[in-house]
């Protein structure tokens, strides 16, 4: 592309007339500012008698090198030679970009710092509160469902319960079955020095009984179900659906929150059901084809020494996990604002969230029936 | 016969060379959704400099003949030439070259709402024509100011500007590259009466000023008693009529009859001729 050409006009260093000639567009800007940073003064002058075409940016270039202060109302008297389209522009330019800059200084260094810690910290503070809020408008709506002065929703349960529960049959009992295997595995190869394979089967029974089989299928929820649930409300909130909701005299809490989580509340204690039974045939086919342990064998030596209440232990927790991921899932989705940006980040926030709380509040489980000889 | 050589001449010359009168060609386009058929041999001429509104009922594919114009949309049949290419026969590479001699403003503006509106209107720039950082701010803020936003709305995101705010700063990046022909998808839908007036204003301003080329897709009879030169009304699958206002006012196709008749349109027309008197 061939750029304005810049030249002084006449000889010698006291020139102070700048003649420009050719295009002097957006496209050839590259090369006219080449040009300019290789003037050795500014010129007072413009002679633009031989420049072909000039858009926008063009003349706000040309203005600039006239008058760097960015004042540019009184530079187009110093312009000379131009057509009057030209000059029409530059006119308007020189007004449009003459308008004060709002000054917007980004805070720096130390005090961004300290300012995102403080931000973080009440931040965490607040989302502690809203939790608290949450669980109680969850709890006052399900007694007045309880009671009978609002609706539940049970096409919407039902609903729910084939998305949450029914369609995560496969991942969640593929995933188990493969973790069973694993962990049979790994026992044998650690038992196996001390003749001690056989142990295998308590391994894998007790850790899918007591653990694996609801914390697995609580964090294949929280990804699955609770990013959906975030995702829904989160755009239903982005385009003033929750809003509509409210002014139409109804409660997004009874709408939205109660069938969700009462599928998940049902849902999640089969599916942990379903994930300790494929963890166990997990553990049980690697006995049989790896271990010399047939599945007959297997079962009578799980039936001699796995206690049935292991199981009762284990589900005790699903209802626990799954009130959890289905309110952050929930709450998440109401503080959506705007944007689909925020959109996103709640989901993200809210995935963390609950898989960090499932964990956790696992851990204390363990504790408390530690405590309790379980 | 040297005279009828240049006529001859001059004659490719303006409908092939890149100075050829019309700017958009579209001929005979075809738009299918599965069954249900959106355009059938559909033509339109752009021609440049002017500002052409594209009228017609809601549903009537007038924002299908948009899409399909800049590429969006593939049409089933047809061909579509704008600036002289075809772009569907053009390589990658004339084709970027072409889409960055346009500039579009979809129907909410289309803001990337992470971005604040200087950076939306920097991201063009940064893409196809880096300059120096400080030359972009300062064509970022005369953009700014040139589609009439306030000078501090520069650091605001979209989600805090009003709708009105949005599509003026959706202007102000499709300005960001100078464009040649300015795409509006209804521009003044869901702006209050006197946001809308000022619109009209500035697409005539940006029109004169800015050497454009407006194709902009509107309902509002108003506008195109406003600020258009030519009307293009679209209505059962065709282009039906194709002239000034004040001509397709008078035109006797019963879709455009009832439009321009009705109660709405007497009092655009009524606007305008007051306003005519005034000045």
């Amino acid at each position: 592309m061939n750029a304005a050409r810049l030249q002084w006009c006449g000889e010698g260093s006291d020139a102070t007339v700048l003649a420009v000639s050719g295009p002097c567009t957006m496209r050839c800007l590259p090369g006219v500012l080449a040009q300019v940073d290789t003037l050795k003064r500014a010129p007072t002058q413009l002679d633009l008698s031989e420049l072909e075409s000039l858009d926008s940016a063009g003349a706000l270039v040309l203005l600039r090198l006239l008058n760097p202060q960015q004042q540019y109302r009184a530079t187009v008297a110093h312009i000379r030679g131009a057509r009057p389209e030209h000059l029409a522009l530059l006119n308007l330019i020189a007004e449009a970009a003459s308008t004060p800059v709002s000054p917007h200084k980004p805070v720096s260094g130390w005090r961004l710092w300290i300012e995102r810690l403080g931000a973080t910290i009440v931040g965490l503070w607040t989302q502690m509160l809203q939790l608290a809020e949450f669980f109680g408008a969850i709890n006052a709506c399900a007694w007045s469902i309880l009671r009978g002065r609002r609706k539940l929703r049970m096409t919407a349960v039902v609903h729910h319960m084939e998305r949450t529960g029914l369609d995560a049959v496969p991942i969640v009992s593929l995933l188990c079955f493969l973790v069973g295997a694993v962990v049979a595995f790994l026992s044998a190869t650690a038992l196996r020095d001390f003749g001690a394979s056989i142990l295998t089967v308590e391994i894998v029974s007790v850790s899918f009984l007591r653990e694996f089989g609801v914390l697995l299928s609580a964090i294949l929820v929280a990804g699955r179900s609770g990013s959906a649930f975030t995702a829904e409300i989160g755009s239903m909130r982005s385009r003033e659906e929750i809003d509509a909701i409210k002014a139409l005299a109804l409660d997004p809490v009874e709408l939205l929150v109660i069938p969700r989580l009462l599928a998940l509340l049902v849902m999640l204690p089969v599916l942990s059901f379903l994930a300790m039974l494929s963890g166990i045939i997990g553990g049980a086919l690697v006995g049989a084809t790896a271990l010399d342990i047939s599945p007959v064998m297997f079962l009578v030596r799980m039936q001699e020494e796995t206690e049935l209440y292991y199981l009762w232990l284990g589900l005790l927790k699903a209802p626990v996990f799954a009130f959890l991921i289905a309110s952050i899932g929930c709450l998440e989705g109401f503080k959506v604002t705007g944007s689909a940006e925020s959109v996103g980040s709640h989901t993200t926030s809210s995935v963390v969230q609950s898989i960090f709380l499932v964990i956790v509040v696992d851990a204390l489980f363990a504790v408390l029936y530690m405590q309790l000889d379980l | 016969m040297p005279c009828s050589l240049s006529s001859i001449c001059n004659w490719t010359f303006e409908v092939t060379g890149p100075d050829a009168q019309n700017v958009i060609e579209v001929r005979g386009l075809v738009n299918r959704f599965g069954a249900q058929v959106v355009h059938e041999n559909l033509d339109l001429d752009v021609r440049r400099g002017e500002v052409l509104a594209v009228i017609g009922g809601s549903g009537a594919g007038k924002s299908v003949l948009l899409r399909s114009i800049i590429g969006l949309q593939e049409p089933a049949q047809g061909q579509v030439q704008v600036l002289g290419e075809d772009l569907r026969a053009a390589s990658a590479a004339r084709r970027a070259e072409i889409e960055r001699r346009w500039g579009v403003m979809f129907q909410d503006g289309a803001l990337f709402s992470s971005l604040n509106v200087l950076e939306n209107i920097k991201v063009p720039m940064i893409e196809h024509q880096p300059l120096p950082l400080d030359l972009m701010d300062e064509i970022a803020r005369l953009k700014i100011a040139l589609v009439g936003l306030p000078a501090d709305s520069a650091h605001k995101y979209p989600s805090q500007l009003s709708g009105g705010m949005r599509k003026r700063a959706g202007i102000a990046r499709a300005l960001s590259l100078d464009p040649e022909i300015l795409f509006l998808d209804e521009p003044t839908s869901g702006l209050d009466p006197l946001g809308a007036a000022g619109f009209d204003e500035l697409i005539v301003t940006l029109k004169k000023s800015l050497d454009l080329t407006v194709f902009l897709v509107t309902h509002d009879l108003d506008s195109i008693f406003t600020c258009c030169d030519r009307v293009a009304v679209l209505v059962d699958r065709h282009v039906v009529a194709v002239d000034t206002p004040a001509r397709i006012a008078e035109h006797d196709h019963p879709w455009i009859k009832q439009c321009f008749r009705g109660p709405r349109g007497r009092s655009a027309q009524g606007a305008l001729a007051l306003r005519l008197q005034g000045a």
